[in-house]
């Protein structure tokens, strides 16, 4: 049962072709290592699927519906109910808390403020930071910091989490935590992972890879 | 590392005497451990009671090493079979994808794709591995991990061979 569909993208940079060509499909639950060498097109192709770079030319599709043909807001509603991002840093707000960063997408849906800090909890201590709850982004250590983003994009419920290189600035140990939290909770809540990484030992914890290189795709077949 | 299938690939590139190949592959693959006559005789009979290489044509005079050899069909559709078929992913694979690598480049085979197929059978194992180690206490994980790092570097090794492979055909084409 396929989630989410790309074919035949196509994405130039004035005279760079970051995409030509690529495609993939992601099924529910499922978790994608997306390889390949530097520059080949991972993290474009992740902005694409994730309706945040549109392509010159080819379709995503989420569910039946067009991300490509979408209006604007509402690809922003459906990245915000739909979907949730971990990226490598700096994707959390240095001026709030940690806690009311987990709660932040909560609070962007509406949710009143008690009930969003009471799920910020929950996820907290599931990815085992709740210790930094009350302390701000800057204060905490890089392991703590991707765990508390892993937390905030688990908070809504996405059915689709995209983590591009969301270890790449830790050392092994912590990377191998982040990595373990994130696909636990993943499965837990039956939530695809779309995850680039360039560490083997990273993408292990997939369920299969997929291999970028000069912009195009190959899908490598589901072992398990 | 297969013996049998480094001399049917470097057969590929046409008919060659015992000394011929030997010579072939001490240059190419023979680094630090050349081959001994022996071995190349032993196994070029045994390819030949195979079917995988036939006699083409003796010279004047006598003696094994006066044949020349020549690779069948079967033994096209063999070292076909061998660069298809990736290794067991263990550490020190080195030599053999080395061969398995240069061998593809040689005979206009993508080299790609027997790259691909190793990274693939590497990931398989790194993920059982991985799961061991989720189930596991401390001194499984400690286990793994040892043979995780071992993995990595190999298919650190692999990337690093998938991005030089131009360079290397023109390398060895030369
Ligand atoms: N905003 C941009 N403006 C101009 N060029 C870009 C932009 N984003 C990406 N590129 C170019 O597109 C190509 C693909 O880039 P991309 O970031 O997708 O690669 P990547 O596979 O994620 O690499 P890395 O592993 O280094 O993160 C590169 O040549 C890059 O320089
Ligand atoms: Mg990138």
């Amino acid at each position: 049962m396929s989630l989410l569909v790309a074919q035949d993208l196509h994405k130039s940079f004035g005279r760079t072709r970051a995409l030509e060509g690529a495609g993939l499909t992601i099924r529910a639950g499922e978790i994608v290592a997306v390889m390949g060498p530097s520059g080949s097109g991972k993290s474009t192709l992740l902005h694409c699927l994730a309706g945040i770079l549109p392509p010159d030319s080819g379709t995503v599709t989420y569910r039946d519906r067009e991300l490509t043909t979408m209006s604007d807001s509402a690809r922003s509603e459906l990245r915000r109910t739909e979907f949730g991002f971990v990226f490598q840093f700096g994707q959390l707000v240095p001026e709030l808390t940690c806690l009311e960063n987990v709660a932040l997408p909560l609070r962007l849906s509406g949710v009143k403020r008690r009930d969003a800090e009471r799920a910020a909890r929950e996820w907290m201590a599931r990815l085992e930071v709740d210790a930094v709850a009350d302390q701000r982004p800057g204060e905490t250590s890089g392991g703590q910091g991707q765990r508390v983003a892993v937390a905030r994009a688990l908070v809504t419920g996405p059915k689709v989490v995209f983590a591009d290189e969301p270890t790449g600035a830790l050392d092994s140990l912590n990377g191998e935590r982040v990595m373990h939290l994130l696909t636990t909770a993943a499965r837990e809540t039956g939530a695809a992972v779309v995850l680039v990484t360039h560490e083997p030992r990273v993408a292990a914890y997939s369920d299969r890879e997929v291999v970028v290189r000069d912009g195009r795709s190959r899908d490598v077949e589901f072992v398990r | 590392m297969s013996i049998g299938h480094a001399l049917l690939g470097l057969l590929e590139g046409g008919p060659r005497h015992g000394y011929d190949l030997k010579r072939a592959y001490d240059e190419r693959f023979g680094h630090d451990r050349p081959l001994h006559y022996g071995q190349v005789y032993s196994t070029l009979s045994r390819l030949l009671k195979n079917g995988f290489v036939s006699e083409a044509g003796v010279e004047a005079g006598d003696g094994p090493e006066r044949k020349r050899y020549a690779i069948t069909d079967a033994g096209v559709t063999d070292v076909e079979r061998w660069l298809g078929t990736p290794e067991k992913p263990e550490p020190y694979l080195q030599n053999t994808l080395y061969a398995k690598v240069v061998l593809a480049l040689l005979s206009g085979r993508s080299a790609t794709e027997v790259l691909d197929a190793q990274r693939s059978a590497h990931l398989a194992t790194m993920r059982g591995l991985t799961r061991r180690k989720s189930d596991g206490d401390l001194a499984d994980q400690l286990i793994c991990d040892f043979a995780l790092f071992h993995l990595e570097a190999d298919l650190r090794w692999l990337e690093l061979t998938a991005a030089r492979l131009d360079e290397l055909a023109e390398e060895i084409a030369k």
